[in-house]
């Protein structure tokens, strides 16, 4: 938007941008909005508090006896939660995809979009409140782990698994809310999501070593971000060698937002 | 009333296109400052599209238009500062209350939280919300919804008010309430640019009128030019004896009045048709009937609805919505 070029005698000193401290203040009302949200309707907050219970419970109880040997889940336990944190970070990241969809079909968005302020903020601040809410989910991941004989050695390890789960999160968000953006309904986007995430996310290290797979699987596990992820996490948490998939990570969630972020904001803003 | 020569909106030649069909095929208005201007289509005629080009939240395909000396393409950002809309859907965020709907608007005008606040209620009184301030909009009845949603968009003080079909879905007594609202808003120097269907909220509301059809501009003028254009008012009177129609129908005819000519015994429902073009024609007819004595039973006029005004300009019938917009342009 060209608006540095007005000429518009009425605004010869307003060149229509907005300040850094305008957006902040924009960015803290809309995620204000999003917190009443959740006030309003705490239903909304159900798979953020309940899947990690739900999702580690199974795994460790259905998958941890076969994978680590009969009575030795708590080995289980150690391999799967950094995993499911990266699996969770996906979850959530659909959610903001279907629920940045149901606010495009009542008449809010064209109040916003008609409002002087940046289109980004809107996105901006519906990711905020999804990191929010991905770490009320990881902190309920981390209590069930821990009561099922998780153990960390390095506690810094563990916040930078932490942060490195939510940065890559936060980059697959632009995905879903360019499919928020783009696609007709709600359904649609999660129908995707699920078509897209199952194979991301099984055909990956995050509920099994990947060893025992068939090579060609295993040229797709490798080269998987979720693997880098889950295996990053591992080493933080737990010691072993890091660097690599850290920096995969890093990388694949700086692509990914470089990429997908200027492209939900476009569509977001000439949408019709 | 504000009145001036400046224009507050001025479109030269605006296209835009979806797909195959041109929703605006280019338009040309101009709204002078602290006047309303009604723009009266059938559905899918293109009103909303032509708000949603001057509100910035498409970009037109070709042509030209400015809100307040803003550019629509160039300078959207001032022009947004400028302006509030009303859609046809009311655009309040449902599960916020009433007083959390405008707090979030004060703030993103980039009013200070207390300001905001002051605002938020200050509106609240005006649009009578204030005994529901607490309650999520979900809970709101269609007329509080829509007054709502006319206060979120007085906030920021607006130069120029667009409302999309206002009163589309409202029953008669919020319909009104939602007027006086408008006509408030018009005293106080806001200038409006209405879109609507019904020709009583152009009449009540609009100093212009611009009649749109499948993307043009097909007549415009003065309420009351467009009203003689398509034969203003018509008079029903119903005789206490319907024998006397027709004596009553010659009665009329010899006084020879401008327009009367056009009178109409219409037997089967027993009432006599008088086309009227102004009060005073009003005012004679019903004295000859009473210099002539006749008794009536029951009298009224009827505006002429949008049908019958497309019928006079167009000598066809009104665009319906599936012929010339896709569904869900036209929504």
């Amino acid at each position: 938007m060209s608006a540095a070029t007005s000429t518009a005698p009425a605004t010869a000193d307003d060149d229509g941008r907005i300040g850094l401290r305008g957006n902040l203040r924009h960015i803290g009302a809309l995620v204000r909005r999003n917190l009443l949200w959740i006030r309003q309707d705490p239903e909304s907050m159900f798979d953020a508090v309940l899947m990690p219970i739900v999702f580690t419970l199974l795994f460790v109880f259905v998958f941890g006896g076969a994978i680590a040997g009969k009575g030795n889940q708590d080995a289980y336990v150690n391999y799967v939660v950094p995993g499911l944190m990266a699996m969770m970070g996906m979850n959530i990241a659909m959610g903001v995809g279907t629920g940045f969809n149901q606010d495009f079909q009542s008449g809010v968005m064209d109040r916003f979009r008609s409002l002087p302020i940046a289109r980004s903020s809107v996105l901006i601040a519906k990711i905020v409140v999804e990191i929010g809410r991905m770490l009320v989910a990881t902190a309920i991941l981390l209590t069930v782990g821990f009561l099922l004989g998780l153990s960390v050695s390095d506690v810094p390890g563990l916040l930078a698994a932490v942060g490195l789960s939510m940065v890559f999160g936060s980059s697959i968000m632009w995905i879903f809310l360019t499919m928020g953006v783009t696609m007709k309904n709600a359904q649609a986007i999660q129908g995707m999501g699920f078509l897209v995430l199952m194979p991301l996310q099984f055909g990956s290290s995050i509920f099994a070593p990947t060893g025992s797979m068939p090579g060609w699987l295993q040229t797709f596990t490798d080269h998987n971000p979720l693997s880098s992820l889950a295996d990053a996490a591992r080493g933080l948490m737990n010691g072993g060698p890091v660097a690599h998939d850290v920096w995969v990570t890093l990388i694949w969630s700086a692509v990914i937002t470089a990429v997908m972020a200027p492209v939900a904001i476009r569509r977001f803003r000439t949408k019709s | 009333m504000t009145r001036t020569d400046n224009n507050a909106v001025e479109v030269r030649g605006l296209v835009k296109h979806y797909g195959e069909t041109r929703a605006l095929d280019g338009v040309d208005l101009d709204v002078r400052e602290g006047t309303v201007l009604g723009v009266l289509g059938p559905n899918g005629a293109g009103k909303t599209t032509l708000v949603r080009c001057l509100s910035t939240l498409i970009t037109p395909d070709a042509g030209r238009a400015t809100v307040a000396g803003h550019d629509v393409a160039r300078q959207s950002r001032q022009l947004r500062r400028t302006i509030g809309l009303t859609g046809q859907y009311a655009s309040v965020d449902e599960k916020l209350s009433g007083r959390e709907n405008l707090y979030l608007i004060g703030r993103l005008l980039d009013l200070t939280r207390k300001d905001a606040r002051r605002r938020a209620d200050e509106l609240l009184e005006r649009f009578s919300l204030t005994d529901a301030a607490k309650r999520p909009a979900a809970t709101y009845s269609g007329g509080m919804r829509r007054r709502l949603d006319l206060a979120a968009s007085m906030i920021g003080r607006p130069a120029v008010l667009f409302l999309d079909e206002p009163t589309t879905g409202l029953d008669p007594r919020t319909r009104n309430e939602v007027w006086d609202e408008v006509q408030r808003m018009v005293a106080e120097g806001v200038t409006v640019l209405l879109t609507t269907q019904y020709m009583e909220e152009a009449e009540r509301l609009a100093h212009e009128l611009t009649v749109i059809d499948r993307g043009r501009v097909i007549a415009e003028g003065g309420v009351a030019e467009l009203k003689a254009k398509v034969g203003g008012r018509t008079l029903r009177i119903r005789p206490a004896d319907a024998a006397h129609l027709s004596a009553m129908a010659a009665a009329v005819r010899e006084e020879g009045l401008d327009g009367v000519a056009g009178v109409q015994a219409v037997p089967d429902e027993g009432v006599l048709h008088v086309p009227i073009l102004s009060d005073e024609q009003l005012t004679a007819v019903v004295g000859l009937l009473g210099a002539r004595g006749f008794a009536v039973s029951d009298i009224g006029t009827e505006l002429p609805s949008l049908d019958e005004v497309f019928l006079a300009i167009t000598g066809r019938q009104a665009a319906s919505v599936t012929d010339t917009i896709p569904q869900e342009v036209a929504a």
